[in-house]
């Protein structure tokens, strides 16, 4: 594989950079994978534009941002609006369907997933905090040379202890809405 | 034995890994991002393994108190990011004077003022050489990943320690906070080096600032006999002002010399040239990554391009470049400033070879292609 | 008194460059006695100074001595004294030094209470640059940067130690030598930040500017307006007016902040919490 870029992207506070170390050290035991993950947020630590980069490649990784994602989700109308089209021609896009506009067409070809992310975390799994862990689900399922074990055992070493379970249960929540549209 | 490890780490917890495998046994230091990771780092380790972690009232007494515990015999390890690292620049100076090894971290971000705190930067290059006032020897350091981070924190203990000064480890703010997968070697592969110290039977004539041959005098901690005196002031070997000129231009030789004597020690950069170059692209920090991965889409090409990263920021390699600007046409300095070090690239090629600028002060990176770009135009 | 003070002293430093007339001398002459009355090992002690004429002590005394930048003694001494407990850490400030731009180091140390002695010898003016006023210049007073009138209030140092934490406070002066030694003894020798406020004259650059007069009338002006803390605690607020209590004004027991650190350590490396 060469390089495979993954942007990550919502409010400050929604998690998703919590979502982009963890998926980057979930890599962290395949020998074979580089992988750097970088941030880009305001000065507070709640509200604004939030995002997580995580660049995987089986060759050294020069540039470490993305340059143009493979893998974009978003969870917020601005994060889309920001990165929508910053995307490779047949890029995976994953946006929550309460907030970006299930007809969105995006400038390139793209395979384009419209799903119920944050509603999923509060409805389904009772904890609005695990949306992040949804969207993880979701992406995880795109992304090459990570199996979906490694990337349970990091999220169960990276959450507060006691919410173990329910971000599991998210994550596999995530996951099974992508299977189940692309099925 | 301790055994290698790998994690995934920032930049900023490389710095607290590094310290910690260099014998650091002291941080005090004040919140500031986007080095507050490493504070924290060290809060954490410190203690741990029976060292000392003290947050100060600003970023003065930071500085202050890590000269203090130097003297008193700790290793000593600060961390500040712009506004910091101004407010530090007096005690700098200070430890530069009295020649107390000590670490400081600017992980730099974009100035003036308060700027940008969370974007990237280099423009504290010609702050770390010349920020306080005088002038005055500097060691300054600039990893480009994760794991040069690590090794430099070793080196600037060592270097610190060896030279008796403060040496400065300028991270930007990708580097700091970007994580990467990095293998800590383990303890006994490190080389750590310690200062000299007198030997007890020295201390009846015992000079503290004596020209030693090396230049670089022992020296004792605190509480074990020597009752000696340092001051900011210019001193004679007995560490006290005299009030005379030639003590003040003697004294400056000194500290200049014992820099100066051992660039070759001093100086870490690495290359990648195959010798018919037409352009070279000089770079430092996380800049370096886009030249190489520019250099190496455009070798491709058939463009005979070819890459410097330098790891010592300060004292300049002067040598090294201008040796480089006799043998190639061009040379392209990528900088996250408006153009720092590329004046002491042009001061060095002397008109030898063009020297050409690529610069962002916006808080975003340099990209490869823009590095492209410069090189496919240079041509 | 009859000790041996020369061992303390830089004999090859004097004579000193404080001017005649100056109460300077006069501290360090009280210290070096509470020093050696301390029984406190010399070796084992360090002094450290700021920028100013208090900043010149350090270099007059014989022990490990630091003169550092303007204002910022506390913040050296604070590392000294982290990174080795055993050391007697001692601070000679200004009211310059200390009160102005060391200030904020001064709440900090006190609040934290670590075991620092610091000897701040007030003479109410910036002396070594030329009679600028101080912080510790009264209303009113005239100096260099006050042609007309100094319009600052200046402040108690001894209250503001004591509002921040420091569990050792009290007040000597020159005009009272014998006093002030056991003061600095008592300081030395308490476990916690000692703060001691010297009042010293500068008839050069403060006394004659201000129709005090000489160092003679200086002290005879001290000699006026002292009175021993005792005393004062049992006065009118207006019979105060005016006047300066002196003595120790504040001394209690609480836990150091090195022996604080060195728990945390302790439990830290026992694999136990902070709890």
């Amino acid at each position: 594989m060469s390089r495979y870029e993954v942007r990550l992207s919502g409010a400050g506070g929604q998690g998703m950079i919590l979502a982009g170390i963890i998926l980057a050290e979930s890599a962290l035991d395949n020998d074979e994978l580089n992988v750097v993950q970088t941030q880009s947020y305001g000065p507070e630590s709640r509200g604004g534009a939030s995002r997580a980069e995580v660049v995987f490649s089986k060759e050294a990784i020069d540039y470490p941002k993305v340059i143009q994602a493979d893998l974009l989700v978003a969870l917020t109308t601005e994060a889309f609006e920001k990165y929508g089209d910053d995307i490779k021609e047949g890029a995976v896009v994953i946006a929550d369907s309460d907030f970006i506009d299930a007809d969105y067409k995006p400038a390139a070809k793209v395979d384009y997933y419209s799903i119920p992310i944050i509603n999923t975390a509060t409805e389904e799994i009772g904890l609005k905090l695990t949306a992040n862990m949804v969207a993880l689900g979701a992406a995880s399922h795109f992304i090459p040379d990570l199996s979906e074990d490694e990337i349970l055992k990091t999220i169960a070493a990276r959450v507060p202890a006691g919410t173990e379970e329910k971000n599991k249960e998210a994550f596999k929540a995530g996951r099974r809405l992508v299977s189940e549209m692309k099925s | 034995m301790s055994k290698a490890k790998t994690l995934l780490l920032q930049g900023d917890e490389a710095v607290v890994e590094g310290g910690m495998a260099a014998g650091a046994d002291f941080f005090a230091g004040y919140p500031i991002t986007p080095a507050s990771e490493i504070a924290e780092g060290f809060a954490e380790q410190l203690p741990a393994n029976g060292g000392k972690f003290i947050q100060m009232e600003d970023e003065i007494a930071g500085m202050g108190c890590i000269v203090g515990a130097s003297l008193a015999g700790a290793k000593a390890i600060t961390a500040t990011s712009g506004p910091g690292f101004s407010l530090k620049q007096e005690n700098l100076g200070f430890a530069i004077m009295v020649e107390a090894p000590c670490v400081v971290v600017n992980v730099q971000r974009v100035g003036p003022s308060t700027g940008l705190p969370t974007s990237p930067s280099q423009g504290d290059i010609m702050q770390a050489k010349w920020g306080t006032h005088g002038d005055h020897p500097i060691i300054a350091l600039s990893p480009s990943s994760v794991s040069e981070t690590f090794d430099l924190t070793v080196t600037a203990f060592n270097l610190a320690e060896k030279y008796r000064i403060p040496v400065i480890l300028l991270l930007d703010e990708i580097v700091g906070h970007m994580r990467e997968k990095i293998t800590i070697p383990p303890a006994d592969e490190l080389e750590i080096v310690n200062r000299k110290k007198p030997k007890p039977e020295d201390k009846d004539n015992f000079y503290p600032y004596e020209e030693t041959e090396d230049l670089i005098p022992p020296m004792p901690d605190y509480g074990t006999g020597f009752k000696y005196h340092s001051t900011g002031l210019f001193h004679d070997k007995t560490g006290f002002p005299r009030g005379k000129t030639e003590d003040a231009k003697k004294l400056m030789d000194r500290l200049m010399g014992k820099i100066n004597n051992n660039l070759d020690d001093i100086i870490h950069l690495e290359d990648d040239l195959n010798g018919d170059e037409d352009v070279v692209v000089l770079a430092y920090g996380s800049t370096v990554r886009s030249a190489i991965s520019a250099v190496n889409q455009v070798r491709e090409e058939g463009i005979k391009a070819g890459w410097v990263k330098l790891k010592t920021i300060w004292p300049f390699a002067d040598d090294y470049v201008r040796k480089l600007a006799e043998k190639v046409d061009r040379i392209i300095v990528p900088e996250l400033n408006m153009g720092q070090l590329i004046g002491e690239v042009e001061r060095v090629a002397a008109g030898k070879a063009e020297v050409t600028g690529i610069n962002r002060y916006d808080g975003t990176l340099i990209t490869p292609a823009d590095v492209v770009a410069e090189i496919k135009g240079a041509l | 008194m009859d000790v041996n003070i020369d061992k303390y002293l830089r004999q090859d430093k004097m004579p000193h460059i404080w001017c005649p007339g100056c109460g300077h001398g006069t501290v360090l002459g009280s210290f070096v006695r509470a020093f050696d009355q301390s029984g406190l090992d010399q070796e084992k002690t360090v002094v450290i100074s700021g920028i100013g004429c208090s900043g010149r002590a350090s270099g007059y005394l014989n022990f490990d001595t630091l003169h550092v930048t303007h204002g910022r003694a506390l913040t050296f001494a604070t590392g000294v004294k982290m990174a080795n407990p055993e050391l007697n850490v001692i601070v000679m400030t200004g009211d310059g030094d200390g009160a102005a731009i060391g200030g904020n180091h001064l709440i900090h140390s006190s609040r934290r209470n670590i075991d620092i002695t610091v000897v701040l010898f007030n003479n109410n003016i910036y002396g070594m640059t030329g009679g600028q006023f101080s912080p510790m210049t009264p209303t009113g007073d005239t100096a260099t940067t006050s042609p007309y009138g100094n319009i600052d209030q200046n402040f108690d140092l001894c209250e503001l130690a004591k509002s921040s934490g420091a569990t050792f406070v009290g007040r000597g002066a020159s005009y009272q030598p014998r006093k002030m030694i056991k003061l600095i003894k008592e300081g030395l020798l308490h476990k916690g930040f000692a703060f001691i406020e010297t009042l010293t004259q500068c008839p050069v650059n403060y006394g004659k500017r201000n129709m005090i007069g000489g160092a003679r009338d200086m002290l005879k002006w001290q000699d006026e307006h002292l009175v021993p803390d005792k005393k004062y605690e049992k006065m009118d607020p207006e019979e105060r007016e005016g006047l300066i209590s002196t003595g120790v004004l504040y001394q209690v027991s609480k836990e150091e902040y090195t022996d604080k650190y060195q728990q945390v350590i302790n439990n830290v490396m026992a694999g136990e919490s902070n709890e």
